[in-house]
């Protein structure tokens, strides 16, 4: 199915046959589509990995910074002109590894953005290390006896700080990933989806197969503003849920609680500068 | 007239400091201050330099007219420092034996009692206010205007027992006025009173805001914290947007962000803050984003000394950042200069797309004095950005090495940026061919930066012996070390623009057949910089590094004997 967000000519793609990174890609250009968004006002902002490359594959704007730096890039630019649609997606090691602390925080500063992460329980793009998502005794070059660290839980940490939005999907089901990302993306302040990604050459234990008997979706009867059941949701293991897990609406957008917005709407790029202000500013040091 | 206060943290050295330089400015003296204090909250032993005179002053100096000691202890780390000539103001109870005994003028005036007949140890600061006012003949009703201004938040019981502190005190100085007892002359001069009084603190922010600037992110480092403090509080409310980041990866991390999105972004810390920044630093190369940074250096390795002063990260900061890829290095020499340069580095780094640095140190960020005037007639308003085609490519290969720079969401265009080597469209490329050209491309730009340098700033006579070469805020205590050596065939040449270098700088060197260089650090970071990209050595180099500002008259000891 042809979108507005692909491109008119061939594009030569850096991810190995049958990688779940082309079903994400496909269920976000799907998503957008779907969303009718303006193109023109879309940001994909990335770190480095192979999840990162994302935003080279669909025709938005980009900022493809570097290793676990999306967030901080994405909350800036968000706050910077919050006309646009700021999407920050890149791997699990990228986000919670090298960007972990950034992910605490944007958490907590709450930004307007959606957070897509393609988690693969693994470094791929540098040959298959452990990622802070690995499930211990998976074996690895650098790991040969098995990773011995407890696996990092994304969505509990985000739960645990009130994020306004947690979702996890599953790559392999582009249909209910697009419902999931349009949520996300529509969702007030910051939105996690955590995307299980099948990595067909790093992780050969959390295969297509591994992902589907492991996993199910959450019920209608699920209600995911109830902050202890989604945090119970988030803990769980055996079989892991998918679908949004939780939602919260109380807080307000950092964008939105910034000063240099309460008088003034326009993003900066459209700002000039207050020479009056700065006379005001100096006349009071002559005092 | 050199006035050294000293105390302990907590004991409200910087309301004193604040209120006499303000009360002397609004008298018409020249007032200079610098506080020199430990990285603690309480206790510990911290002083204030106020400096009145009839000329401009704008350095540190070791010279004291008149000590205060406001502590026990208050005189030990200063017994270099106070000579037969200091006249030593204060309680008995804090000045040492040593200078009681007949061979010292010591004034003692019993400024603990006083204060508690005040209404308590709290308006001691007060009562000294007033006492120096009396000594320095300011006018009594200037003192209580000041007075009420400066405490206008104070309710009214609280400001009168101030304005009766001040008059007590005043009386106390009166009475030290009579003949034969100490006597200051000091003339005032026209017009300074109605003179800007600001920090270098104040001129970073000023000239960030007069740069463009419109967005800083940063984390707390001493001394560059007091920049992210004048944009919540002397900006606030304007259209500046402002986050204390959660460290300073974050922040620059976001300032790169924000420039992508049409801000205009500034980072302000300190080397140690800097050091967590450099992989940012990097990025603007490879994004060709603009980007400032302000680092106010202090004493490393490591977390150093806190609180004081040096000029040890030139070579970190020119070094700075894998890959290679152009850049501006700044180091105002004063207020003026840290204003407009700051407001300069804006203009660079968006006009050449390269990150620009600010490099200033605790001591001019925190010594105040008064200046006629800034300059606010260079002000511009973003010429540098375009509305994008259609067809827009972020990195179109031109001969400046230049690529219009358009952002997100104005006009019809995709603007794409990498960290990876991209095409001129920004989309990754490991294409040889493509990789050169990007390379010069970015390379191409330092021929601009050339065109834009900043010359060196050369005082003294034509026909010079000796020159001492300087940078940053080293420039006032140099003269004045020159000035007091009173030579006419010494000449000073002051860099404020660090990179890239001047090329004329090989012959000022060559003209004198006595090369000297002043900074603070101990390996000569500068000197070896232009050794480095001239050949030149020096025959002198004086270097300080102990935590305290350069001094004219560190200057002026290492010279004397040594000029030709
Ligand atoms: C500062 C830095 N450290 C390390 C790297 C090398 N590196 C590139 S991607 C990556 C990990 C990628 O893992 P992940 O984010 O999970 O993405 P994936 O490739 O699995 O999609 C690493 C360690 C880098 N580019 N930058």
């Amino acid at each position: 199915m042809a979108s507005l967000y692909d491109f008119d000519h061939e594009i030569d793609i850096a991810w190995c046959r049958g990688c779940g990174n082309f079903r994400i890609l496909a269920s976000l250009k799907n998503t957008l589509s779907e969303l009718e968004l303006d193109p023109d006002t879309v940001v994909l902002v990335s770190g480095i990995g192979q999840a990162a490359k994302t935003p080279q594959y669909l025709d938005v704007h980009y900022f493809n910074g570097l290793h676990g730096r999306s967030l901080p890039a994405a909350t800036a630019i968000k706050a910077s002109n919050r006309g646009l649609t700021v999407i920050a997606e890149s791997g699990d090691g990228d986000t919670y590894g090298e960007g972990g602390n950034h992910f605490i925080h944007a958490i907590r500063r709450n930004p307007g953005i959606t957070n897509i992460v393609h988690n693969n329980m693994v470094y791929a793009l540098t040959k298959g290390q452990a990622s802070p998502t690995t499930r211990v005794g998976f074996v690895t070059p650098v790991q040969p006896q098995g990773v011995t660290e407890e696996a990092f839980n994304p969505l509990a940490v985000a739960v645990s700080l009130n994020a306004p939005f947690v979702a996890r999907a599953y790559a392999g089901d582009e249909e209910q990933t697009s419902e999931i990302l349009k949520k996300a993306i529509t969702h007030k302040g910051y939105a996690l989806v955590d995307i299980f990604q099948p990595c067909v050459t790093y992780n050969k234990v959390n295969t297509y197969q591994w992902y589907k008997e492991n996993t199910y979706y959450l019920g209608e009867d699920y209600d995911p503003c109830d902050r202890p059941a989604a945090f119970a949701k988030a803990l769980e293991t055996g079989k892991y849920p998918l679908g949004v897990i939780y939602i919260n609406d109380d807080r307000p957008a950092f964008e939105d609680t910034l000063d240099a917005y309460m008088h003034d709407t326009r993003p900066l790029y459209e700002r000039t500068i207050d020479l009056d202000g700065i006379k005001r500013l100096m006349d009071s040091l002559r005092t | 007239m050199s006035i050294v206060f000293s105390g302990q943290a907590g004991q409200g050295l910087q309301t004193l400091e604040a209120i006499t330089t303000k009360l002397f400015k609004r008298f018409g003296y020249h007032v200079f201050s610098y506080s020199e204090y430990m990285s603690r909250i309480r206790g510990g032993n911290n002083t204030t330099q106020v400096r009145v005179s009839s000329r401009r002053v704008a350095s540190y100096t070791r010279r004291i007219d008149i000590f205060i000691p406001m502590q026990k202890d208050a005189m030990r780390r200063f017994h270099d420092r106070i000579t037969h000539e200091t006249v030593i103001i204060g309680d008995r109870a804090f000045i040492e034996e040593r200078y009681l005994e007949g061979h010292y003028p010591v004034i003692e005036v019993p400024l603990t009692a006083l204060a508690r007949d005040a209404g308590g140890a709290v308006y001691g600061n007060t009562i000294l206010l007033g006492l120096l006012s009396a000594l320095f003949y300011v006018d009594r009703q200037l003192m209580e205007e000041e007075l009420r201004t400066f405490f206008s938040s104070l309710e009214e019981q609280r400001l009168q027992k101030n304005l009766h502190a001040a008059e007590i005190g005043y009386e106390e100085g009166k009475k030290l006025l009579k003949p034969g007892q100490a006597a200051i002359s000091i003339e005032h001069s026209e017009g300074v009173e109605r003179e800007l009084l600001m920090d270098g603190i104040n001129a970073v922010g000023l000239g960030a805001l007069a740069g463009g600037c419109t967005f800083v992110s940063s984390y707390p480092m001493s001394p560059s914290t007091g920049v992210l403090v004048f944009f919540t509080q002397k900006a606030g409310r304007s259209s500046v947007v402002v986050e204390q980041a959660e460290d300073e990866i974050s922040a620059v991390n976001m300032a790169i962000g924000s420039w992508y999105a049409g801000g205009r972004a500034l980072v302000t810390t300190s080397g140690g803050g800097f050091a967590l920044m450099v992989e940012g630093v990097s990025l603007a190369g490879c994004m060709e984003s603009p980007l400032v940074v302000h680092i106010g250096q202090r004493p490393g390795p490591a977390t150093g000394l806190p609180t004081r002063t040096e000029q040890a990260d030139l070579l970190f900061v020119l070094h700075s950042g894998h890959g290679e890829f152009p850049r501006a290095i700044l180091a105002p020499g004063n207020i003026e200069q840290a204003f407009a340069l700051t407001r300069h580095a804006f203009y660079l780094a968006d006009k050449h797309q390269v990150p620009a640095f600010i490099l200033t140190d605790q001591f001019l960020l925190e010594s105040r004095y008064n200046i006629p005037e800034l300059d606010t007639s260079k002000v511009y308003d973003q010429p540098f950005i375009v509305r994008t085609e259609k067809d827009y490519r972020r990195y179109t290969l031109t001969e400046s090495g230049i690529s219009p720079r358009g952002v997100p969401g104005f006009g019809a265009g995709r603007v794409r940026t990498d960290s990876d080597e991209h095409d001129e469209q920004g989309f990754i490329t490991e294409d040889f061919g493509m990789r050169t050209a990007m390379v010069r491309k970015r390379l191409k730009k330092m021929d601009g930066l050339m065109e834009e340098l900043l010359p060196p700033a050369f005082i003294g006579p034509e026909d010079y012996e000796n020159i001492i070469v300087c940078w940053g805020s080293s420039y006032h205590p140099v003269i004045e070390a020159v000035e007091m050596l009173g030579r006419k065939d010494t000449a000073v040449l002051h860099f404020s623009q660090i990179y890239p270098l001047a090329p004329d700088i090989a012959g000022y060197l060559s003209r004198a057949r006595k090369k000297i260089i002043a900074e603070s650090n101990a390996t000569s970071q500068f000197g070896r910089l232009i050794t480095c990209e001239t050949g030149m050595d020096f025959d002198l180099r004086i270097l300080k590094f102990d935590g305290l500002p350069l001094m004219p008259e560190d200057i002026y000891d290492a010279l004397n004997g040594q000029l030709l």
